[in-house]
């Protein structure tokens, strides 16, 4: 039965089947649960949150990525999957905490100040929860001291900032230049991205990283975790 | 005289009547339901004092307000949008009339990228036969700055297609601030172009200078009004449905001042509207009809351009697809609707979805080119240069998409057929069948030097290999040879004075006084 659940919730999640509503790439597959029903009645079934992450959402997302990489999905496929992983984990942390069980970190997103862009960040924020960090979108035109009190007061482990004006870009530099005044720069890695920004620009700022995309960013998290 | 254009004679339709009127009404719709959502108070209290329903958004972090305009206020603004739009210039003969219900087309440049690409030809050899040599173009891209611009400017200056100039690069100098962009990205397209020059604003604050220094260069307020050598475009809504709190009032501004301007959207198919053509088209239309809505409201009869950047999303990345053949078919309907309001139309082609100019970049942008151009928009943002959907502007590509286009303007010519030409060809055709050798060679050349023959292409080299690039490079050199008439030192002086924030180096005349 166990083994059928996490079988069933990891096909799901290749599907990019959040809910029982969700049409997935097999189209026979509407009507029936999806992640989220699978993942409740998976818990009901007293099958551990770690198994149901190691074992059925992670090797999932792997094979939507292989699919992606072949360009056999493409990315509104992978956003469903990523999607249908957040809302599982959505349901999944509150139990992980509880028992203690160490979860991928923070991740404050927000486009900075002056800048109404969105689609890039809101991609971002999508496949960084499917990859299973905690992610708190803050929106656009964010201002710098709103910034700075959220990560005051949630303690990110990462900042992330999306500019995709030269005209904005700049605030970014300020938003780091007060996390070190306000001695939270040592405690959050900031990766920022947009069209606007760069390698070099990260670097001149003192950003941790410039990533040209999600999939980069999920890269890097997986570094800062691995060193 | 104004610039000619190019006149299409049956412009290229893809809906019908019956569908235009859908669209049209699905727009009415959507403008009372959901209606918008405006993020500035200004234009949220405009348009309830006008009747439409507005309500607080209550829970929002930044003030918002929805706003559903009714038909009734639709229906007066496209009364009493001006059908005829004049966008004036520096040589009153590059001016250019853009009547609503005309398909004349003129072509021009844009939009703003952050970068420029440089081309160089270093020569590689054959590993394996050391004599053998050629020269391999190699782009390389770096942040656009003010002296390009200029340089940009000048060299469209001199493209025979370019009709008008929009900014092509975004000018990122250290010097530059925001406080100083607008001044110094205007004066450098003026000063470097006697075409018409049209181009968004970084700073509000900066507004009245640019037009201050506008009247300067056209000689005075009225005359600026007659002639207006700027104008400006904006992306107040941004999709779906939402006015943004800066730019609609730099709108409003522009509006009040009467300066012409273009209310352009900027939905993509599958992230910011509908992935369904009827979807993005009655949003689209929806939100181009609440700016020309706004714009009215603001300045009864204030000129405005219906814009319209319609775009395909990339499935693999969901960035701008301009190379997608949906984005070309979304220009076209709205260029459609455009005319269905009489409106003059803002239409875009030519972007390319590739990051160097080679065979994509040319299939792609000759592609949109030659389908937007036969809908007869009247305002065609052909992006002559552009790659990388927008973001990186090529001078290179600039003169090659120039002969595109001069191409595209010779097949649409009209076709010379009347009875004195079949009188004469008939008699032609009569003596040739007599002669023994039955040629028709000996009446080429009459017509060879009339400009009734389409000349080769320029870039055609004489050997085995492709030389478009190298020979389009050497035809770049004589345009940036070729001077441009500046602004007159008295002007200009003028203008240094009362301007505050302009770059000295900007000054053409600094070295002589
Ligand atoms: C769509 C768009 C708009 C839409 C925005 C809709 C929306 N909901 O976001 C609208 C029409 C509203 C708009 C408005 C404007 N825009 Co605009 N816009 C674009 C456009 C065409 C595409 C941006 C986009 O969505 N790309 C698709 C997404 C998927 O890509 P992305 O944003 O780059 O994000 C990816 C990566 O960069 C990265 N990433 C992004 N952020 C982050 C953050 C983190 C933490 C990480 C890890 C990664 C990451 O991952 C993302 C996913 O892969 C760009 C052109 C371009 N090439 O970028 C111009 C562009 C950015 N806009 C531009 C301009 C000028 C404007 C306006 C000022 C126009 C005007 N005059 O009114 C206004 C700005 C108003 C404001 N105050 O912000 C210019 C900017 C030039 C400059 N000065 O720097 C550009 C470059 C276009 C151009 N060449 O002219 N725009």
């Amino acid at each position: 039965m166990s083994e059928d659940i996490i079988s069933m919730i990891k096909e799901n999640v290749i599907q990019g089947r959040k809910t029982r509503d969700d049409m997935g790439i097999d189209e026979t597959l509407s009507g029936t649960p999806g992640v989220l029903e699978l993942t409740e009645s998976a818990l009901g079934n007293n099958i551990s949150p770690e198994a149901i992450i190691k074992q059925a959402l992670t090797p999932g997302m792997e094979v939507v990525g292989e699919k992606f990489s072949t360009k056999e999905y493409f990315i509104p496929d992978m956003l469903a999957s990523a999607d249908a992983v957040g809302a599982a984990m959505d349901i999944l942390k509150p139990l992980l905490e509880e028992s203690n069980v160490e979860t991928k970190g923070k991740f404050v997103i927000a486009t900075v100040k002056g800048d109404i862009h969105d689609i890039g960040k809101n991609i971002v924020a999508i496949l960084l929860k499917g990859a299973g960090y905690q992610v708190n979108d803050i929106g656009i035109d964010v201002p710098e001291d709103k910034i700075i009190n959220v990560v005051r007061e949630e303690q990110p482990d990462y900042l992330g900032l999306s500019a995709l004006l030269t005209t904005t870009m700049t605030s970014m530099e300020s938003v780091i230049k007060a996390l070190k005044e306000n001695n939270l720069r040592d405690n959050v890695k900031v990766l920022i991205g947009g069209a606007a920004v760069s390698d070099e620009y990260a670097r001149e700022i003192g950003a941790d990283a410039f990533c040209a995309d999600g999939f980069q960013a999920i890269r890097v998290l997986e570094e800062f975790e691995t060193t | 005289m104004p610039r000619e254009g190019i006149l299409i004679s049956n412009p290229l339709e893809r809906l019908s009547g019956e569908q235009v009127r859908q669209i049209h009404d699905a727009s009415i719709e959507i403008l009372n339901d959901p209606g918008l959502l405006c993020f500035n108070k200004k234009a949220a209290e405009i348009f309830q004092s006008r009747g439409a329903k507005v309500a607080g958004v209550s829970g929002s972090d930044t003030p918002c307000w929805t706003v559903k305009i009714p038909e009734k206020l639709v229906t007066g603004a496209l009364d009493s949008a001006p059908k005829t739009v004049t966008l004036g210039a520096r040589n009153p003969d590059n001016a250019l009339i853009m009547k609503g219900d005309e398909p004349r087309v003129f072509f021009i440049t844009g939009s703003e990228t952050n970068m420029w690409l440089d081309v160089d030809f270093p020569t590689y050899v054959n590993k394996s036969d050391p004599g053998k040599e050629i020269k391999v173009p190699e782009f390389q891209p770096r942040r656009g700055m003010v002296a390009d611009l200029c340089d940009s400017a000048h060299v469209c200056e001199h493209l025979e297609s370019v009709d008008g100039y929009i900014r092509t690069v975004n000018i990122q100098d250290k010097d530059i601030t925001g406080d100083n962009k607008d001044v110094n990205k205007f004066f450098a397209c003026l000063n470097n172009t006697t075409k018409h020059v049209m181009s968004g604003l970084t700073s509000l604050n900066q507004l009245d200078n640019v037009v201050k220094m506008a009247e300067m260069i056209a000689g005075g307020p009225d005359k600026l009004k007659e002639n207006p050598i700027i104008s400006f475009i904006t992306c107040l809504v941004k999709s779906p449905l939402q006015f943004v709190d800066d730019t609609t009032e730099t709108f409003m501004e522009v509006c009040q001042r009467g300066l012409p301007i273009v209310v352009s959207s900027s939905p993509q198919a599958g992230t910011s509207a509908p992935i369904k053509e009827a979807g993005i088209m009655a949003q689209i239309n929806a939100e181009v009809l609440a700016g020309i809505t706004l714009g009215q409201l603001v300045n009864r009869g204030t000129p405005v351009l219906y814009g319209s950047v319609p775009v395909r999303a990339r499935m693999d990345t969901l960035g701008d697809s301009y190379g997608s053949i949906e984005t070309s078919q979304y220009n076209i309907d709205c260029v459609q609707m455009a005319r269905f309001y009489k409106l003059p139309n803002y239409s875009t082609s030519g972007v390319c979805d590739t990051k160097i100019p080679g065979q994509q970049s040319s299939i792609e942008r000759l592609f949109s080119d030659i389908v937007v151009t036969l809908s007869g928009p009247q305002f065609l943002h052909c992006a002559f240069g552009l790659l990388d959907c927008n973001s990186v502007f090529c001078l290179l590509q600039a003169v090659l998409d120039d002969t595109h286009f001069q191409m595209i303007k010779f097949f649409l010519k009209s076709p010379r057929i009347n009875e004195q030409e079949l009188e004469t060809v008939k008699k032609q055709i009569r003596e040739v069948v007599a002669t023994p050798q039955k040629m028709f060679i000996n009446y080429i050349r009459p017509v060879m030097r009339s400009g009734e023959i389409s000349p080769p292409y320029p870039f055609e080299g004489d050997g085995d290999s492709d030389s478009v690039f190298a020979l389009a490079n050497e035809r770049l050199q004589e345009l940036r040879a070729k001077p441009v008439e500046h602004i007159d030192p008295d002007t200009t002086a003028r203008i240094f004075r009362e301007i505050p924030g302009l770059l000295p180096r900007l000054n053409v005349y600094k070295g002589e006084r």
